[in-house]
Parts: structure tokens; C-alpha cells; sequence
């Protein structure tokens, strides 16, 4: 039943402990509304059928409602929304009232990309790793103008407000991954701004989280200069770095066509520009592309990228465009590139997403 | 001219075109109340927020200029009531000079509140980005200086459209218009300065006392 | 002829066809058009106006429907579709449905409806249109010059801080927003002082009831609106910092003076659609309203509650729980309000002598966007389900049933029915009729599956989407095509019908409205004589006049 009716309303799947809840009432609701739409047809229909004009100069009675009618008119909806009311208050009250033993994670909205950060480490961009069952609070802000925090699959939603804070919770019920779309319209990357809460194994999620941790101890403060291990090689570092900059929401690594155009095969290829000229993509152009993106646009593309003039680090542009340079197809990567930082969730099965 | 040649063509008479004409005015007063309501609320919000700020803030206004000027708008407020008794027994003379009374006030409160301005500017107590005092450093202070900007300068705008109706009023009595027991005009300018002056008398223990 | 029931002298019995000295041509020239002081010609040319601003909102509303036919680009720029969805909104409340019923059909049928001769302040309704043209030419300005892209809602911080032409936007709105008080407030003054010997409030037809809640709502919440945009202009030009957060600013408050004034706005929209329909069941039923008196103050109860539901569009703004409970049940109240309507009119047919028209196609159409319009939005204010839906297609969806549905099915509905009252000419049945289906059917398809795109969980204002989305943004955008060519054949068969239309005479429907009876179109002065009431509206119990010399088929 649960499953027919979420099928026939295009429900998604009930990713949460509490959207099953949700969508109980949605049935109630949807099902009496249908009734009483279909009973004041029929009743209409009946009359329409009954009461015919028959010539044009029929006259009527003059017809008074007995006080009865108008009491029934306003009783009987009045009770069936105030069950509603009773239903969905309480549970809206349970909906906003995190747990005392949840997780915390922070939220913040930026144009066009989600930050989470642990207490106590790490941070990260468009993606966020909860553990399944249980229960997770997130505490909302954003750093430019409102967005909202949407997923779903879990029937949540909070609006991320600059200046303050503000929170929900959430408990995954399995593995797996769900998608967070921003809902409230922030400009023109606002249908881009999507991220990923991937849902792990408890036991998984404490070993990923440890080992994010000892790596990146020495990035705790989190200033832009030491962001990525030092450890690791350098077009890595360029890889993570285009991760937090928020450049996969425009740029592919796979060859695909997005709002930008791909990075595969990029370096030293020659780009159509709308001018009619072309360019050759070397280091300078890339770098030109990152600071003014404007002057050479290519062709077919609209001019839609931000500047980072003045927001990335020397070196870490250094280290995006030696990234660039390592998405070859004829090149061996010490490991393929496949996007953003998406690693496969243990217990996972992708075929069975939606 | 008889009072009964000032009736338009789809009233029944006079008493029902003046009652309308008054029921008209009234409702228009409502929405000149809502439309401060507006900032009323805005003030409540942030008096709320930053309650100590907005008291140390207003400690910057000079309570002195803010009583003269309430003492300077009620009184214009008599001189108006005053022009429409003169108007109603025919005195259409009298009431123009007493409506130059009225304009004569306001012309007062405009001159001490573009001081009070001045003064604002020269301290730096100015709204949102402007705001340059050193003295206030708390976040409510460039608030408080928006707000108060804000409502002094629609208030002063009505002033200034009060002013502007009154003058006509004021010539038109002068020529003898309304002596011939058709007086509404005259009395719907008044009651848009009484709503001028009442705005007032809300602004000033807001802004200045509290 | 029955003179002694009626009220008004009727149109006599020898009444030319068509009325050969109307208010159409009292006068020539544009001159008489332009200064003329006739809620009529006022009313003509608030129609003119209001139909081109209808089209300019359909016109952006087919481009958003365009863009979203694949979930990639497809033939604009995100900046541009941003721009658009913005236009069509700010067109399609400000410039069409806020002033469409009110300015054109209360205009006309207010004054008729109490047996006046004009509304109380004839060049405050003049300066009223002025006012709406001129708030249109700031509007359209803005539009050349870039237009906004904030959305209609204006949200801040991203309206103050958005590079696009948003202060004209808003000084448009500021403008139109003094036209609106306007136009209520001679309303408000015509009912109270300009009701014929004989039109006590208990016998005042239904339209004028709804009318006059509508007007106190424009009176009351329109001010607020204007000082709350004003600000938003002055943030975005000078940087006062009233709503920034980063100058302890609370945009948070933007969005309560906003929906104080824009959810009774809704109500702006609807209570003069239902004051359409109240007419328009009445005369195809031929029967008297079920509960007059409930039907009269549900829309003042409407008008009242309305000002105390705003907070469920901020549910998930990080409101309190406490008020979330508060405004939900509120909201609940003004559903129960709207049920009385529907019910009334439901049991209105009982005993009737029903006909099917083009207009009672249109109340059908209107009985069923309001009632899943009104459901679906008392489902949103029970507030757990909001959280899934807030900012969905969802409730683009819900509010298009539930003011553009139910606007549209009205305003279609009135200028059908009254038609030949302000033209003396027939429309074509059969014809309006097809078009009636068509614009009934390509609403559902737009917007059902909408609703469940929102189910689905699509944001409302994605330029691009998920692909698993496609096919229902697909199907919605079939539907918009339907609706054009449903409008674009009534557009046509009217304009023909203005010349080469069958003579109507004054009363072709057989209805005992207080406005037919007149003659059609009617004179500049109204009535012949000056009118005096004896019975209630649509008091079917004598046979109405005219019934039998004219056959509207």
C-alpha cells in the first residue's frame, strides 16, 4: 500500500526514519481530498442531471438554508483539517527537535556549493558521509544570501539564513546516497548547487572518519594555504582543491558536456573561442581562464564562471592546473578520475538507485 | 453660490457627497498609518535585538529639539482646527491667515530638524554603511541611525505634502472659495496634518525618550 | 412586464436591442477616453490594459515552459530564465491579477450593481488607472533595461544585493501598489454612500460583498507591501542595511512584512473571482445563492483571517515551532471559509434550472481548481507536509489552481457573462465553449504534473534539473501549449464579435442581477431613471425579464 501510493505521487524513496511518517499523513490527506472533490462532483453532476433548465422563462423557488446546512458546511471540513492539523503539528514538532545524542555537523551555504564540516574535522564541499541509523543534526548557515537545504528522499528541508544559524535532523535509514538540492533561488547557479549525503555503515563511517582525521591533522585550521595534505602529489592536491572550489559543478573530467566545458583532454587542446580565433590551452590560458574568465570564452558556452582572482593561493592554482594536465586519456593516472571525491560506499549497490 | 451647486452629478445631495468625501479621507488615513506600520515594525524588531544599543543611540538626539518640535507641530495642529472653525462662520480671511500660522510651524519643525540632520552628519550618525561615529561601535548603532532616518524622513515628507495642501487651502480660502457653507476641503486638510502631527507624537517617545 | 416587482424601472418592454446612445459613444475622440471621468469607459480601458499585461506574462510563462522542455540549456541563458520567471510573476500579480476583476468588471458592475450613477470619487479612478499605467511604464522600463532577477518575492539578502535593474521593479510595484489602495478605497466609499433608495447591505448582490472584502484588504495590507519594497530599493541603491545581516540587518523580517501584505494579496486575487462566480451560479442555476448571508461573511471572515496566516510561508525559515503552530491553524480557519463558498454554490443548483454555458463551463473549471487548489494549500499548512514541499513545484503548482486557476476560470467566466452588458453583442456559443475546454484541460495538464514534480522533489526556479524529471516537465509544457491556443481563440472570436456579434439586448441570459437591468450597453448615467429596490439579487420566484424576447443560443 505504502509503496503503490508513493509510486502513483512520484514519492522518492523513504530515506529517512521519519518520512515514512510524513508521507502517512500525505496519503490521509491526499485520499480525503480526493473523496470530498469527487463527492461534490457527483453531487453537483446529480443536480446539473435533476434540475435541467427546461424552458427560459422557468422560474424557482426561493430556497433558505436551514442553520443545520451551514453548520454541517463548516463542521465537517473543519474537523477532518484540524485532524490533519493534529496529526501533522506534532509531527512537524518531532521533525525540528533533534535528538540529545546527535551527531552534530555544520552546514554552510555558499553561491553555489554546500560546505560540511565535522567538529573536530574534516570539512568538505558538496559532499557529506553520515552514518546510517542514526540520528545526525545539522546546523544551517550561509555565507552570502538564503539558500535552502533540501533532501528529498528524507522529506527535509531548512533554509540556510546569513547571520544566523539554524537546525534539523535527520536519521539515514540504510547505505546509500541522496541527493541535496538547494531550494530556495540564489542566482544563477542555484539549480547547480547540488551535493551528495552519502550514508554509510556505522562501523565504515568510524573508520573513514578516523582516517580523515589523522590525515589531515595538520589542516584543522583550515586556512587556505595548507587545505590539502602536502603529502600527496601535487595534481592530487589539484584534484581535492577543484573538489572544495566548487569547479565540478561546471566542469566534467569525463569528456561530458557541461555548463563549462570538460576537463578531459583539455591541456594543449585547441579551443574554438566566440570570436571566430581559437586558443591553445596551455598553463597561461588556464590560469587566464581561472582569474578572467571572460576575456576568452569558448565557443558554444555562456559567460557564467566567477573570477577567482584573488581567492586561490599561488600554489594551488599551480596545483589545479597541474590537475588539468593529468586528465589525459592516453595518460597513466596513478588512479582514475571519476568526479568530485566519490569513493564507493561499502554495501552500496548502485544499480538499485532510483 | 449655493453649497448645492458643489454636488456632483451622481450624489443625491450634499450631506451624502460630504460624507462620503470624509469616509474617503478617513480610509486614507488608515493606509498612511499602515504604511508607517511598516517601520514601526522594523523598529520594534531591532529595538527588541539590540535594546541597549538603541537606548545609547538615542542618547545622541537632542531630547530639546525633539520636545520644541512637538510642542512647535501640536501647536500648528490647534491653528489648523482653527482655520476651519473660522471657515465654517464665513471668515474665509481669517482662516487663510490662520493656515499661515500653521504653515509658518511646520516651516519650524523643517528648519530645527535639518539642524538635528546637520548635526547627525557632522557626528558620523548616519544609517547602514555611512554610519562613521567613534563613540557607538556596537552593531544596533548604525540600525538605530537607519531607523531613525527612515521614519524622521517620510514623516518629513508627509510634512512637506501637508505643507503643500495646506498652502493651496490657504489660497483658496483667501479667496473667498469656501464661504458659502461648502467648508470640506478645508477640513480633510486638516485632518491629514492632525494624522501628520499624531505620526508624530509616536516618532518622538521612540526615537528621543526611550 | 412586471413593474411592481422590479426595481428599477427594467429595460422597458419597447427597450431598443441595442442601445443606441451608450456610454461607448457619448463622446469621440481619444481625448474623451482619456479624461473621461465613466467607471465604464474607465473599466473598458482598464481591460485593454490588463489583457496586454496577461499576454506579456503568458508570453514570459511560454518561454519558461520552453526553456524547461530539457533538462539541460536549451534556449536561454540561466541569467535570462532567471529574469523571466522573475517578469512573469511581477507581470502576472502586480499588473494582471490584482487589478484584472477589481479594475474591470468591479469598475463596471459596482456602480450598476447599487443602482449608483458612478463610484464615489470618479477622478480618483481615473488618477487610479493613470497610476497603474505609469507603475506599468516603471515596470517595463526596468524590463528593457535588463529587468530583475530576484524572483517576485524579492528575497533578501539576494534582491539588495543582485547586480540586475531591481529598483524599477519595485517602484513599478510601489506605484501599482498606490493604484490598488485607489481603487479599494472608492469602493469601499461608493458602498457605504452610494447605494439606491431600497439597496439595504442584506439585499447588496454577492459580487459586491466579495468586492468590498477585497477592498478592505487592498486598503489595509497594500501600504505595508509599499513601505517594504521602498525599502528594499533604498537598501539596494544606497546600502542602509535594514535586512543585511552583515549590518545587523534581519532578512528574515523582509519576509514577514512581505507575506503580511502577499498572503492577503492572495486574497486580493481570489475574493473577486469568487464574487464573479457567486453571480455566475446564480444565473445559470436561475436560483438564489443557497446561504446568502454565509456566502456574504465567509468573504469578510476570508478578508479578516487572511492577515493572520503569513507565517506559514516561512515554516522552514527557522521560525518557532510555537508559531508554526499558531499560523498553521490559522490558516486551516481560512480554508473553512472557503468550503462555505463552495458548498453554498454547490447547493445552489439544488431546485434550479440549470443551463450549461460557456460561463457555467468556466465556474465548473473554477469549482475545480479552487476546491484541490484549496485542498492541496490546507495539506501545506499542515506543517510537517510543508517541509517536503516548501519551495517545490509543488506549491508553484498549488498557487497556480488556487489564484491563477481560479482567476482566470473568473475573469473568463465574467467576460463571457457580461459580455453583451458591456458590448450590447453576443460571443459565439459553440466557439467559446471549445475554447473553454481547451483552456480547462491545458490547465490541468501544466499543472498536474507539477504537483508532482513537487512529490518528486524539483525545486521551484531550477533553470536546469535532474534528468529524472524530464517527462513530467515535458507533459506541463504540452499543456501550456494548449492554454496559448485556447486564449488565442477567444482573443480572436471576442475582437470579432465587438463589430459583427449578434445583438444581445439587455438581458439575453434571463438573469434577475441588478445589473441587467439596464439596458446594453447602458448609458453614461446607468439607469433611465433613478433605480429603487424592492427585492434581494437573483430572485428567480417571477420570471426574469427579457427572457422571453431574446434566445441566447
Amino acid at each position: 500500500m505504502n509503496e503503490l501510493m508513493r509510486k502513483l505521487l512520484f514519492l522518492p524513496e523513504q530515506g529517512s526514519a521519519y518520512a515514512t511518517e510524513v508521507d502517512r499523513l500525505h496519503f490521509f490527506v491526499i485520499t480525503v481530498t480526493m473523496v470530498s472533490a469527487v463527492a461534490v462532483a457527483v453531487v453537483a453532476l446529480a443536480f446539473f442531471v435533476k434540475y435541467k433548465r427546461r424552458s427560459e422563462r422557468q422560474t424557482t423557488p426561493h430556497v433558505e438554508p436551514k442553520a443545520i446546512h451551514e453548520v454541517l458546511f463548516i463542521a465537517v471540513p473543519l474537523t477532518f483539517f484540524l485532524l490533519w492539523f493534529a496529526i501533522g503539528f506534532p509531527l512537524f514538532v518531532k521533525l525540528q527537535t533533534p535528538p540529545k545524542d546527535a551527531m552534530d555537523v555544520y552546514v554552510q551555504g555558499k553561491k553555489w556549493m554546500w560546505k560540511f564540516a565535522y567538529p573536530g574535522g574534516p570539512s568538505g564541499v558538496d559532499v557529506l558521509r553520515v552514518p546510517a541509523g542514526r540520528p545526525v543534526r545539522l546546523l544551517i548557515t550561509s555565507r552570502d544570501v538564503i539558500h535552502s537545504f533540501y533532501v528529498p528522499d528524507f522529506r527535509l528541508k531548512q533554509d540556510a539564513v546569513p547571520g544566523r544559524y539554524s537546525q534539523t535532523w535527520f536519521t539515514a535509514s540504510a547505505p546509500g546516497r541522496h541527493q541535496v538540492l538547494c531550494a530556495e533561488y540564489c542566482g544563477i547557479g542555484h539549480s547547480a548547487m547540488l551535493a551528495e549525503i552519502i550514508a554509510m555503515e556505522p562501523a565504515q563511517y568510524d573508520a573513514w572518519l578516523a582516517e580523515t582525521r589523522r590525515s589531515t591533522v595538520a589542516t584543522a585550521q583550515d586556512s587556505p594555504e595548507d587545505r590539502v595534505d602536502p603529502r600527496t602529489s601535487l595534481s592530487e592536491q589539484g584534484r581535492l582543491l577543484s573538489g572544495e572550489y566548487g569547479c565540478f559543478k561546471c566542469h566534467t573530467v569525463d569528456g561530458t558536456r557541461h555548463i563549462g566545458p570538460t576537463w578531459l583532454d583539455l591541456y594543449r587542446k585547441a579551443e574554438p573561442l566566440q570570436d571566430g580565433k581559437s586558443v591553445v590551452a596551455d598553463e597561461a590560458y588556464l590560469t587566464e581562464s581561472m582569474m578572467d574568465p571572460a576575456a576568452k570564452i569558448v565557443a558554444g558556452y555562456q559567460n557564467v564562471m566567477p573570477t577567482y582572482q584573488g581567492r586561490v593561493p599561488g600554489p594551488e592554482i599551480a596545483a589545479i592546473v597541474e590537475f588539468i594536465r593529468s586528465l589525459r586519456t592516453d595518460a597513466v593516472r596513478p588512479e582514475p578520475s571519476k568526479g568530485p571525491v566519490y569513493v564507493p560506499v561499502p554495501g552500496y549497490d548502485p544499480t538499485s538507485a532510483r | 453660490m449655493q453649497p448645492e451647486s458643489y454636488v456632483a452629478h451622481h450624489y443625491p445631495n450634499l450631506r451624502q457627497q460630504e460624507h462620503a468625501a470624509r469616509l474617503g479621507m478617513w480610509l486614507f488615513l488608515a493606509t498612511e498609518i499602515l504604511l508607517f506600520a511598516g517601520l514601526f515594525t522594523g523598529y520594534s524588531v531591532y529595538r527588541f535585538l539590540y535594546a541597549e544599543t538603541f537606548a545609547q543611540a538615542s542618547e545622541h538626539l537632542s531630547v530639546a529639539a525633539g520636545t520644541i518640535n512637538t510642542v512647535v507641530l501640536i501647536t500648528s495642529s490647534l491653528s489648523v482646527a482653527l482655520a476651519h472653525h473660522l471657515v465654517q462662520h464665513g471668515r474665509g480671511k481669517a482662516a487663510a491667515l490662520s493656515l499661515l500660522v500653521t504653515l509658518g510651524f511646520a516651516l519650524v519643525f523643517l528648519a530645527i530638524k535639518a539642524w538635528e540632520w546637520t548635526h547627525d552628519f557632522h557626528e558620523g550618525l548616519l544609517p547602514g554603511r555611512f554610519f562613521t561615529n567613534a563613540e557607538l561601535t556596537s552593531t544596533g548603532a548604525p540600525m538605530f541611525f537607519t531607523v531613525y532616518f527612515l521614519m524622521t524622513g517620510l514623516h518629513g515628507l508627509h510634512v512637506v505634502i501637508g505643507m503643500t495642501v495646506l498652502a493651496i487651502l490657504m489660497v483658496l480660502c483667501w479667496r473667498g472659495a469656501y464661504d458659502h457653507g461648502y467648508t470640506t476641503p478645508v477640513e480633510l486638510g486638516g485632518m491629514y496634518w492632525h494624522l501628520v502631527d499624531l505620526i508624530w507624537i509616536f516618532l518622538y517617545p521612540l526615537l528621543y525618550l526611550i | 412586464m412586471s413593474q411592481s416587482l422590479a426595481t428599477t424601472p427594467p429595460a422597458p418592454a419597447d427597450a431598443p436591442a441595442y442601445n443606441p446612445r451608450n456610454y461607448l459613444n457619448a463622446e469621440a475622440g481619444i481625448a474623451s477616453w482619456l479624461l473621461t471621468r465613466d467607471h465604464k469607459r474607465i473599466a473598458v480601458m482598464y481591460l485593454v490594459v490588463t489583457t496586454l499585461s496577461f499576454a506579456l506574462g503568458g508570453f514570459y510563462a511560454m518561454l519558461i515552459r520552453i526553456e524547461l522542455l530539457t533538462p539541460g540549456p536549451t534556449i536561454m541563458s540561466a541569467m535570462s530564465y532567471n529574469r523571466m520567471f522573475t517578469l512573469h510573476g511581477v507581470v502576472m500579480i502586480f499588473l494582471f491579477m490584482i487589478p484584472a476583476i477589481p479594475g474591470v468588471f468591479g469598475n463596471f458592475f459596482l456602480p450598476l450593481m447599487l443602482g449608483a450613477r458612478d463610484v464615489a470619487f470618479p477622478r480618483l479612478n481615473l488618477l487610479s488607472l493613470y497610476l497603474y499605467a505609469i507603475g506599468a511604464a516603471i515596470a517595463v522600463y526596468g524590463m528593457i533595461h535588463g529587468g530583475a532577477d530576484t524572483g517576485w518575492t524579492f528575497y533578501t539578502p539576494y534582491s539588495t544585493t543582485t547586480v540586475t535593474k531591481v529598483v524599477p521593479i519595485l517602484l513599478g510595484a510601489f506605484v501599482l501598489g498606490f493604484s490598488s489602495i485607489l481603487t479599494g478605497l472608492n469602493f469601499i466609499v461608493t458602498t457605504h454612500t452610494l447605494r439606491a433608495p431600497g439597496m439595504s447591505w442584506m439585499r447588496m448582490p454577492l459580487f459586491v460583498w466579495s468586492i468590498y472584502a477585497t477592498s478592505v484588504i487592498q486598503i489595509l495590507a497594500t501600504p505595508v507591501l509599499g513601505i517594504t519594497l521602498l525599502l528594499v530599493a533604498f537598501e539596494h541603491a544606497f546600502g542602509w542595511g535594514i535586512f543585511d545581516p552583515a549590518r545587523g540587518g534581519d532578512p528574515i523580517l523582509f519576509q514577514h512584512l512581505f507575506w503580511f501584505y502577499s498572503h492577503p494579496a492572495v486574497y486580493i486575487m481570489v475574493l473577486p473571482a469568487m464574487a464573479v462566480m457567486s453571480e455566475v451560479i446564480q444565473a445559470s442555476a436561475r436560483k438564489n445563492i443557497f446561504g446568502y448571508k454565509a456566502v456574504a461573511f465567509s468573504s469578510l471572515g476570508i478578508a479578516f483571517v487572511g492577515f493572520f496566516t503569513w507565517g506559514h510561508h516561512l515554516f522552514t525559515s527557522g521560525q518557532s515551532t510555537l508559531d508554526a503552530g499558531i499560523f498553521g491553524v490559522l490558516s486551516m480557519f481560512v480554508g473553512i471559509f472557503t468550503a462555505i463558498k463552495v458548498f453554498n454554490w454547490t447547493a445552489t443548483l439544488y431546485e434550479g434550472a440549470v443551463k450549461f454555458t460557456t460561463w457555467f463551463a468556466y465556474f465548473c473549471g473554477f469549482l475545480f481548481f479552487l476546491v484541490f487548489g484549496g485542498m492541496t494549500g490546507i495539506a501545506l499548512a499542515t506543517v510537517s507536509l510543508d517541509i517536503h514541499w516548501q519551495d517545490t513545484y509543488f506549491v508553484v503548482a498549488h498557487f497556480h489552481f488556487i489564484m491563477v486557476g481560479s482567476v482566470i476560470m473568473a475573469w473568463l467566466a465574467a467576460l463571457h457573462y457580461w459580455w453583451p452588458k458591456m458590448f450590447g453583442r453576443l460571443y459565439p456559443e459553440g466557439w467559446g465553449l471549445v475554447s473553454a475546454v481547451l483552456i480547462i484541460l491545458g490547465f490541468n495538464a501544466t499543472f498536474i504534473p507539477q504537483f508532482l514534480l513537487g512529490n518528486y522533489g524539483m525545486p521551484r526556479r531550477y533553470y536546469s534539473y535532474p534528468e529524472r524529471f524530464w517527462p513530467l516537465n515535458v507533459a506541463s509544457t504540452a499543456g501550456a501549449s494548449l492554454l496559448a491556443f485556447g486564449f488565442t481563440i477567444i482573443l480572436v472570436y471576442l475582437a470579432i464579435s465587438l463589430r459583427w456579434g449578434k445583438v444581445a439586448g439587455p438581458n439575453p441570459w434571463g438573469s434577475r442581477g441588478f445589473e441587467w437591468d439596464t439596458l446594453s450597453p447602458p448609458p453614461t448615467e446607468n439607469f433611465l431613471e433613478n433605480p429603487v429596490y424592492t427585492r434581494g439579487p437573483h430572485d428567480y420566484t417571477e420570471a426574469p425579464e427579457g427572457a422571453e424576447v431574446t434566445h441566447a443560443t
